[in-house]
């Protein structure tokens, strides 16, 4: 008896072996012959970066313009209170670079900058991330799967430069439903969201939507191109990152 | 042989075969399944892959998508007869099927299962308040 | 085994009922959490752990410590542990199952947990613990219940799981190291970010968590035949008082790095918890609650006249527990995110709601605990060790 219910045990093991190799080797679902191809007006680069120019965008009035637009494509809710969602807002000089001075000079003491994800190149949230939700595309961007997202938060705490929001509640319940960007999905709750350097836009060939209504004081370009415009003026201009020391490498540099 | 607890054991099989064919009990002698009708894009003939494809494909379909667009940065769908689509729920298949209540919800209610698509994506009929 | 844990004396039913209907009545808010999401409860964008992931680490803690007694029944074969190690792996089982649970609980989406498994990502501090934890609580259940069942039967333990044991004694520090390595590997967050967080773990973990498993010990001897070694509770005792002298100098270590350099992200977090900042003291009084409370009960531990006299070793360990409870449970995650990555101050506590749902995760425990125990007193008076001496 002892011998039957070994064998039988031992097919049984062997049957569910097979399925997990089975279906772990699964096939793409596309129609036969279909391909997938990039669109041909994205824009594209290998590292895309961004300068601010922080005496044009130095108040709050005209960085909440940019957070407007930008909140607007993305259908990110005004939540009152500390729960709320952000992905690029104002803050002084103080909060947002890590070099306390005593004695600052007057305008950029009163100066706002505008803050937003940093797209790090060592980014700490793709490293921590237990499920890939957050990963790195091979263009620099840190890019997110609200579809993967588990919400344990873990990014949130490993982001030094508090970058990321995370879905408290239902955040249609604090969005006009009426007035949204029905090209762009909403969020859930649960799930962590951050700035996503505007890669739908991109692949339209749009350049980022705060970039848009900037004037130029936000320029985004290719920063592993020399002759890119970003680089010229990275080359023309005194600028700083914020948190350098910490070795994240943000994207995102401020003129100041 | 004699069989302990007969009684038991007995009664307890005949209350299990009981809760496990109630369903059937219950449909018993009602008309059958038929599929529903559904509400098709009015400008459009053809999908972007056979009907019978995207019957029992489209969520493994849109599965990839998402991993394609999202990950690897390739946006655009070529389907077997070379014609190029936008991978994007939103702007590609709901711009047809303009109706999700007469066209995805009708299936979907029947088959009882509730995608979670919509507690992100926008449906285009627009949302109430 | 488990049959034991269907009989008892109706004070043991009532126990049991008890238990269930705390945890029936708290998972309605759970069931509220589910439903409206975290927002119930009083963590925000800058404080985006709270209170289950502090019990979570405390926890760990806890399950880590069964350790203090594996460890020398198995390496120093320091025999008067013998009957203590059975309780040492369970409670350890339901730490695990505590720590788990306040996992679920603090994640925004439970149901898609498994995508931990099916995206494996071995640079996510996270993904380690889960297979440790659930590595430990697989372990605990093999060792504990094998020994324990061949015990019953008279019959020696048989030789894996010995060798299963060395394992789960490695494994145990193990889990706390991982947990610690959640936090001390983040940049930016300067309180977590030191080398010796792990070993602060630890330390807190071999001193806090033999206290509260020799506390639940000296209750179950209250009520059941059960009468545990007296030695090797004094033993246990000298371990508890070692191991919170560790701690306590660990702690000092990181006051004299902070202030003594003066970097300001070394000393913040310390100055917000101890002192103050920006007019915020939310956590002051709690935090030298735990410095007076940790200092007594080691006044109380070290003199051996004061550690061997059972009648006050449980209140020297209850203060202990407490101490190192506001130390890890609430010290620790709130002065770690503050100050914020903007040098301001988000002060956090939890809500109501939020305290029930952790309620129904310890009351969980507690039960898991219960059987458990309850498996093991009953092995233990069916073969007669270990016992009361019989009164009539
Ligand atoms: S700024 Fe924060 S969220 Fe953005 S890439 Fe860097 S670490 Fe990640
Ligand atoms: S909250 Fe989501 S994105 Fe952030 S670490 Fe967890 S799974 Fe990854």
């Amino acid at each position: 008896m002892n011998h039957t219910r070994r064998n039988f045990l031992k097919f049984a093991g062997l049957t569910a072996a097979g399925l997990c190799v089975a279906s772990a080797g699964g096939v793409m679902a596309a129609g036969a012959g279909a391909t997938y191809k990039e669109g041909a007006q994205a824009l594209k680069a290998k590292r895309w970066g961004m300068v601010i120019d922080s005496k044009k965008v130095g108040t709050k009035e005209a960085i909440d313009v940019l957070a407007k637009a930008c909140h607007d494509v993305h259908n990110v809710p005004n939540i009152p209170g500390k729960q709320n969602i952000m992905w690029i807002w104002a803050a002084g000089f103080e909060q947002a670079f890590d070099q306390p001075n005593n004695f600052m000079d007057e305008g950029l003491e009163k100066r706002q900058f505008p803050i937003l994800c940093n797209h790090c190149t060592n980014a700490p949230c793709v490293r921590v991330c237990p499920t890939q939700a957050t990963y790195k595309r091979p263009d620099g961007i840190v890019a997110m799967d609200y579809h993967r997202c588990i919400g344990c938060r873990y990014c949130m705490a490993g982001c030094p430069f508090g970058a990321r929001s995370f879905n408290f509640m239902e955040p249609r319940l604090h969005l006009d439903v009426t007035k949204l960007n029905k090209d762009f999905p909403t969020r859930m709750r649960g799930v962590v969201e951050k700035c996503n350097f505007c890669v739908e836009r991109l692949a339209q060939g749009k350049q980022p939507a705060c970039v848009e209504v900037s004037n130029g004081a936000v320029v985004y370009g290719d920063l592993s191109d020399p002759n890119s415009e970003i680089r010229k003026i990275l080359r023309e201009h005194y600028t700083i990152r914020r948190k350098p020391s910490l070795g994240t490498e943000p994207s995102v540099y401020y003129i100041i | 042989m004699k069989l302990y607890n007969g009684g038991k054991i007995i009664t307890g099989l005949v209350i299990f075969l009981g809760i496990f064919l109630a369903p059937l009990a219950y449909n018993a002698g009602k008309a059958a399944y038929s599929q529903p009708k559904l509400k098709m894009p009015e400008n459009e003939k053809e999908c972007i892959e056979s009907k019978e494809f995207m019957r029992t494909k489209h969520m493994q379909l849109l599965n990839d998508w998402r991993d394609a667009s999202l990950r690897d940065g390739t946006r655009v769908y070529v389907n077997s007869k070379g014609k190029e689509f936008e991978m994007s729920l939103q702007k590609t298949c709901m711009k047809c099927h303009t109706n999700k209540a007469e066209f995805c919800d009708k299936c979907h209610n029947d088959a009882a299962v509730v995608p979670y698509c919509w507690d992100c994506h926008i449906q285009p009929e627009g949302l109430k308040k | 085994m488990l049959e034991k844990a269907l009989k008892g004396s109706p004070k043991y039913y009532m126990w049991v009922g008890f238990l269930l209907l705390v945890i029936l009545g708290t998972s309605g808010f759970y069931i509220m959490q589910l439903m409206e999401g975290l927002t119930i409860t009083g963590m925000s964008r800058d404080v985006s752990w709270g209170f289950y992931i502090a019990q979570f680490t405390y926890l760990v803690g806890l399950a880590a410590s069964g350790v203090m007694i594996v460890l020398p029944y198995y390496f120093h074969h320091y025999k008067k542990f013998k009957d203590l190690v059975i309780f040492g792996e369970f409670m350890a089982i339901a730490a695990v199952v505590m720590c788990l649970g306040f996992i679920v609980v603090d994640i925004g989406q439970p149901q898609r947990m498994l995508n931990v498994v099916l995206f494996p990502t071995p640079n996510s501090i996270l993904f380690w613990d889960m297979l440790v934890l659930n590595g430990y609580l697989i372990l605990n259940v093999l060792v504990g219940w094998t020994c324990l069942e061949a015990d019953r039967q008279g019959l020696p333990h048989p030789k894996w799981s010995h060798t299963l044991a060395y394992v789960s004694i490695i494994w145990a520090f193990s889990i706390h190291t991982v947990t610690a390595f959640l936090y001390q590997g983040l940049p930016g967050r300067h309180y977590w970010l030191t080398a010796i967080l792990a070993a602060r773990f630890l330390a807190s973990a071999f001193c806090s968590g033999p206290a509260i498993l020799l506390l639940v010990i000296m209750l179950t001897e209250k009520v059941t035949t059960f009468k545990a070694n007296v030695e090797g509770l004094a033993t246990l005792a000298k371990i508890i008082t070692y191991a919170m002298c560790v701690n306590v100098f660990f702690f000092l270590l990181e006051v004299f790095t902070a202030f003594y350099s003066g970097i300001p992200g070394h000393t913040h977090s310390i100055v917000y918890l101890f002192k103050g900042v920006h007019g915020h003291h939310e956590l002051v009084p709690f935090m030298w609650t735990a410095v007076v409370l940790g200092l007594g009960s080691l006044c109380l531990l070290i003199p051996p006249k004061l550690r061997d006299n059972m009648k006050l070793l449980p209140w020297s360990l209850a203060i202990l527990v407490i101490a190192t409870w506001i130390d890890k449970g609430l010290g620790l995650l709130i002065g770690g995110f503050n100050p914020t990555p903007f040098e301001t101050i988000a002060p956090y506590w939890p809500t109501g709601k939020e305290l029930m749902i952790s309620l129904m995760i310890y009351a969980t425990g507690a039960l898991v605990v219960t059987i458990l125990f309850k498996i093991a007193t009953e092995v233990k008076q069916e073969i007669g060790a270990s016992q009361k001496p019989a009164v009539e």
